[in-house]
């Protein structure tokens, strides 16, 4: 499975952390607010209780109570909230409402006691203040409450919760756009490191140069010392398969060196034949593999395509010039037809001239003598290279097999091959994006294969 | 033809050096490439046979020496390597062709008379007999100031016959200097050569001459 990317971790970390602090943000501002109001009130109800707590008189044994307004009205002035009072004394209502519930604790002298209780459907905030009433012999306990609706309190607290969550909401906003852009920026680095990576040719194993940030610099120097063991094993795999081919190739030359100075030496036609099939096997096995060797070095060389400036027309004659003292022993007429100018291509010379080469001892080997071959190169649609000889053609063989490895046409008959050149060809064709068409001549003499390659 | 053949392999150049003998050419061998410096200072050569892998070093630093010196003598390498392994053509280095091991004799000819050819003015490798003059290099006979040019098999055939006039020769020694061993050819391919290169012959002062049940041989007309 693959993991989610960096950035995106890092986004969701950071608008994660931004989420909880806006969080943290409105309970904090949301509470003190609301514990400021509170308090305002209580102080007001406090001053309003102890204003009505200092009228009280005591004549003659009885609690007398002068309401002073002034103490009410000071309630008022917060909001249209409604006000509630009781006094009473011994569990006598004096004066105010009798249903005002009595504080949970009696108050003590002097200290004033807080309820926050339902009142007439109400939520009301009631404080409660004690005072002695009346000549030192005689005193009785008179218990002063005052009580408010909690409306205004609630409008307040609602429009600061509504502050506090727009500021809220505004900082989450702002830090999760700031985290995208610190995230993006903390990541450019990475970008730019896979973009100098990315950007190369397949064939470039040199280290990376750019100048990595310090948390990535094991990456970098791990990554250089991988190409470095990558490059130098495919050195090692190239030199390999040129090894293998000297290793191979040189006793078997001995080999048929010797043996054709021997035949040379005979008399009897039937030590000579013997020594002809000798020679026979020996070509037979110096070139399948050499083909192998050839086919090997074809599929490594094609994963890291070159990409040389060439003139097919040139890849064609010299490719032509070098086999046709191998034509000349059969009597074999080389034809080239190619257009005047150049026909550039980029590709790997070396490849399609192996494949080339391939193509025409082809055409040599199944032609007989005194024939001709035709080499063309002809522009249209795309770049045809084609071979075309006078010899025994495919005989509708399955076409489409004969450049599966190891495949030989069913008329191949006496003539030493390995089933690789076709394969060498085609696969060198489809290197440089294009194909190998193979047949019969239109006259219907002989064979035509065809490298096409894709117009530049 | 005087050739330097530079081959480490002692029983494959004991083979090739044997084979040019035949063939009446002169041909001097060493294993290394500091012996081959030493050769060459003391004998031109017509044809230089240049292996690659060396004891003592790389042939292809051996060929781009001898170009940077504007040494005239052609080079043929001979590679166990193939083109495909190499990344840079032996043609680039000043290599006039190369043959890749194994290979046969007869290719390895074609290739030298090829090279030969192309090097216009190489010392001249021409035979006569009886006024007939057979110019290998530039593939044709001369006589009574008449030229007339020839087709590889019929110079191959012509050679043998102007290096011994007067000897006969089988029709089996003759397939053998003509066909490769991946030909299959019967021995009235012979008749028909024979036949041609008369043809080739007329009005000159020498003819072939069948010797019935031996084969044939070059005589005076």
């Amino acid at each position: 499975m693959r993991q989610r990317s960096i950035r995106s971790r890092l986004v969701v970390q950071l608008v994660g952390v931004a989420a909880f602090l806006a969080l943290v943000f409105f309970f904090v501002v949301r509470g003190v607010a609301e514990r400021a109001a509170e308090g305002t009130q209580d102080d007001i109800l406090s001053a309003s209780a102890i204003a009505i707590a200092d009228s009280l008189r005591s004549a003659e044994g009885r609690v007398t109570l002068d309401m002073p307004y002034s103490a009410l009205s000071m309630l008022g002035s917060i909001n249209e909230d409604r006000v509630f009072y009781r006094v009473t004394s011994g569990g006598v209502t004096l004066t105010g409402y009798a249903d005002l519930p009595l504080p949970d604790a009696t108050p003590q002298l002097g200290v004033a006691v807080f309820d926050t209780l339902t009142f007439r459907k109400d939520r009301v905030r009631m404080v409660s203040v004690m005072r002695a009433v009346g000549p030192a012999t005689n005193t009785q306990a008179v218990t002063v409450s005052v009580a408010q609706t909690r409306l205004g309190l609630e409008a307040l607290s609602q429009r600061i919760t509504n502050l506090a969550t727009a500021i809220g909401v505004a900082f989450f906003l702002v830090a999760a756009a700031l985290s995208l852009w610190a995230s993006n920026r903390a990541l450019a680095p990475i970008q730019r490191m896979t973009d100098a990576v990315t950007r190369r040719g397949p064939s470039d194993l040199r280290k990376v140069t750019a100048n990595p940030p310090t948390e990535l610099v094991p990456l970098v120097e791990a990554l250089n010392s991988f190409m470095g063991r990558l490059s130098s094993s495919l050195d090692r795999t190239e030199d390999f398969i040129a090894e293998a081919a000297h290793r191979v190739r040189t006793p078997l030359a001995t080999v048929r060196a010797q043996a054709e100075i021997t035949y040379r030496k005979l008399q009897k036609p039937e030590h000579k034949q013997a020594i002809r099939e000798m020679i026979r096997a020996i070509d037979e096995s110096s070139r399948s593999a050499g083909q192998m060797l050839d086919h090997a070095m074809v599929n490594f060389r094609a994963d890291s395509l070159a990409q040389d400036a060439l003139d097919l027309c040139a890849v064609l004659r010299e490719t032509c010039d070098r086999l046709r003292p191998t034509a000349d022993l059969k009597d074999i007429l080389i034809h080239l037809e190619v257009p005047e100018g150049p026909v550039t291509f980029q590709g790997d010379g070396i490849l399609l001239q192996a494949a080339l080469q391939n193509v025409l001892d082809n055409a040599i080997k199944y032609s007989g003598e005194d024939s001709e071959i035709t080499a063309r190169i002809e522009p249209g649609e795309w770049i045809s290279i084609s071979i075309s000889d006078q010899g025994r053609g495919f005989a509708g063989a399955d076409l489409g097999q004969l450049t599966q490895r190891f495949q030989r046409g069913a008329n191949a008959g006496d003539v030493v091959g390995s089933g690789l050149g076709l394969t060498i060809a085609d696969e060198v064709a489809r290197a440089h994006g294009g194909r190998l068409e193979i047949g019969d001549t239109k006259k219907g003499i002989g064979a035509c294969v065809s490298l096409l390659l894709p117009l530049p | 033809m005087r050739y330097l053949l530079i081959e480490d392999s002692a029983k494959l150049a004991a083979t090739i050096v044997e084979r040019l003998q035949l063939d009446g050419h002169a041909v001097d061998h060493t294993p290394t490439l500091d012996a081959a410096h030493a050769c060459m200072a003391v004998a031109d050569y017509d044809l230089i046979l240049l292996d690659i892998m060396l004891p003592d070093g790389d042939g292809r630093d051996f060929l781009q020496a001898q170009r940077k010196a504007r040494s005239p003598t052609p080079v043929i390498v001979i590679t166990a390597r193939s083109a495909v392994s190499d990344r840079v053509s032996l043609l680039d280095l000043g290599a006039d062709d190369y043959l890749t091991k194994p290979f046969e004799f007869a290719e390895l000819e074609a290739r030298c008379r090829a090279v030969l050819r192309r090097q216009i003015g190489a010392a001249d490798n021409h035979k006569s007999f009886a006024g007939v003059v057979l110019d290998s290099t530039a593939a044709e006979l001369r006589f009574d100031g008449q030229t007339v040019a020839l087709r590889n098999r019929e110079l191959r055939l012509l050679e043998v016959f102007f290096a011994a006039p007067g000897q006969v020769f089988s029709k089996t020694h003759l397939m053998d200097r003509l066909f490769s061993f991946s030909d299959e050819a019967s021995e009235n391919a012979i008749e028909v050569y024979v036949g041609r290169l008369r043809k080739r012959l007329e009005g000159a002062g020498a003819r072939i001459e069948t010797v019935r049940g031996l084969g044939y041989r070059l005589v005076p007309a």
